[in-house]
């Protein structure tokens, strides 16, 4: 069997373009110092480092210093939470967050309230959307920190972070977002303003696994996480992965280049995909289809149908999607951000998302609504509901 | 690699506070479903419904990922005809579809013998992780020959 693979899961990551390649190769090969060394290998990394540091800066409109290069997403969450809470620690312990966050912040948020934070989970409503009224209310005195994703993973719904960020501005409490799935998908620059911190991740993007960064606006207190050398201003010790940064850099600057023209047919590609999928397949519901969403991102249920089930008829056929929960144990776990929504445990066990991406076409859209049509049927027709 | 100091043993004594990892079970044989379970997947074997059915069974909850809906019809003693419906993961459909295709023509008898292990069997492995799924083969074989029993001993 040797059918070409559609990948339809670019939220979970992207394939590498040929600009992040190109401008990693170096750094590979020959130019392989570290950027601390004094002679001229380290001099070059050095130099190589603060231009994708420049690069990205452009790209955000922010400054260089404002740029902190991480490993990732998870990793520039953990710093932004655990560093302001560090920093904050004598002010105040209060932290407020969503109920739909990705789990490098939600798990974060828990652990610190192990360690004697307060904790607020802001619920979402229908649409999952966080109701900026509803963290306005919950805001204390001892609020400290306000961390709310610019656009949900699995949904794709949009989230009022520029409400938040000034509604957090006003409170004199920092404001979090983490921006790894609406960063080169929509343009963000009224977000960036709004934000003291904002979290990227390479890999989303079209840049490679392993580099990330968090903006961290001038005076935002945030104690450094990782301890050791004075790298990355002196926040986040290490040496620095520089081809990956490079990478980075680069796919950045390719992402925002023409993003409106992507993000419309992107747009139109997933609208496509939706109404023919509701044309075609009795007893689908799309979700998060009423709020505002990133442009690629598609989240649906199939009543009657386990989405695992799905997922590995697509694979048979070449279709990478993927699903909110998996059935390992027996009790598996729903998807945290559909039961948010109300959704039953049922209803979420039959939810997939497809995210389209820069290799999508609309042939292998309507290819995909033809396959799941067939599964879906089948899949009926097997079960006991 | 740093060493310890005198006073710190961390490195030796695994920390009691330091939480149970979920490790991977290094004698798990199969990482992915095989060809054969793929092949039960993709086409179960005795899916549907029996009119006037001798046994009926329900098990499962959806709510937790699977549910399985069997039916039997016996004549003296033997299952003539199975036929069942399940909802679930690929686990779960390959193995309902894998203890049907056991218990057709079984005596009632030697079908009450079935383990999930026959099952698992059969079809060559199953990841560990989806070894409960064979369970609710067996549960619901088992529960629809109960339930021929107890209305068979209602007519006599």
């Amino acid at each position: 069997m040797n059918r070409p693979t559609i990948y339809f899961d670019h939220n979970a990551t992207t394939p590498l373009c040929p600009e992040a390649r190109n401008a990693m190769l170096p750094f590979l090969e020959t130019a392989f110092g570290n950027p601390s060394s004094y002679h001229h290998l380290g001099r070059q990394a050095r130099a190589s480092l603060q231009s994708a540091r420049r690069e990205l800066a452009a790209v955000l409109k922010c400054s260089p210093a404002e740029v902190v290069f991480t490993s990732g997403g998870t990793e520039a969450n953990n710093m932004a939470l655990r560093g302001v809470a560090a920093a904050l620690k004598d002010r105040g312990r209060h932290i407020i967050t969503s109920a739909i966050e990705h789990h490098s912040v939600l798990k974060t948020a828990e652990a610190l309230a192990g360690d004697g934070y307060d904790v607020t989970f802001i619920p979402v409503d229908a649409q999952g959307v966080v109701d900026p009224e509803c963290v306005a209310e919950v805001t204390r005195a001892d609020t400290i920190l306000i961390s709310v994703m610019s656009a949900n993973n699995e949904t794709g719904a949009l989230q009022p972070a520029l409400e938040l960020g000034a509604c957090a501005r006003r409170h004199g409490i920092a404001f979090h977002t983490d921006a790894v799935q609406t960063f080169g998908k929509i343009p963000m620059g009224a977000v960036l303003e709004h934000a003291d911190l904002v979290t990227l991740a390479s890999h989303k993007i079209y840049g490679p696994v392993g580099a990330g960064a968090l903006l961290v606006r001038r005076g935002t207190p945030l104690a450094s996480v990782i301890t050791g050398g004075h790298h990355e201003h002196g926040l986040r010790a290490g040496t620095e992965n520089v081809a990956a940064i490079a990478g980075f850099a680069a796919a950045a600057q390719q992402a925002v280049s023409g993003l409106d023209t992507e993000a419309a047919r992107i747009a139109a590609l997933r609208d496509r995909f939706e109404e023919r999928l509701l044309a075609t397949i009795p007893n689908i519901s799309i979700n998060s289809r009423a709020a505002g969403r990133v442009p690629n991102t598609s989240n649906i249920c199939f009543s009657g149908v386990e989405s695992e089930s799905v997922l590995l008829h697509l694979d048979l056929l070449g279709i990478c999607a993927s699903a909110g929960s998996a059935c390992t144990t027996g009790e598996p776990e729903p998807s945290h951000v559909l039961r948010a929504m109300g959704l039953s445990s049922m209803q979420a066990q039959g939810a997939l998302r497809f995210s389209l991406g820069r290799s999508t076409t609309a042939e292998q859209v309507d290819m995909v609504v033809g396959v799941l049509a067939g599964i879906i049927k089948k899949l009926r027709e097997v079960s006991s509901l | 690699m740093q060493t310890g100091t005198p006073e710190d043993d961390s490195a030796q004594e695994p920390d009691a506070s330091v939480p149970e990892h979920e490790e991977e079970n290094p004698d798990a044989p199969y990482i992915f479903y095989n060809d054969i379970v793929i092949e039960h997947f993709t086409n179960p074997r005795n899916v549907g419904e029996i009119d006037n059915a001798d046994g009926f069974a329900l098990v499962g909850d959806p709510a937790c990922g699977d549910q399985m809906k069997l039916w039997i019809k016996v004549d003296a003693g033997y299952i003539v005809d199975i036929k069942f419906k399940s909802f679930g993961c690929p686990g779960a459909i390959a193995t309902s579809s894998m203890a049907t295709q056991l218990a057709m023509g079984m005596h009632i008898d030697d079908a009450k013998l079935l383990t999930d292990d026959d099952i698992v069997r059969a079809l060559g492995g199953i990841p560990s992780n989806k070894e409960h799924c064979s369970l609710m083969g067996v549960g619901a074989l088992q529960a629809a020959i109960r339930d021929y029993e107890q209305r068979s001993s209602i007519k006599s």
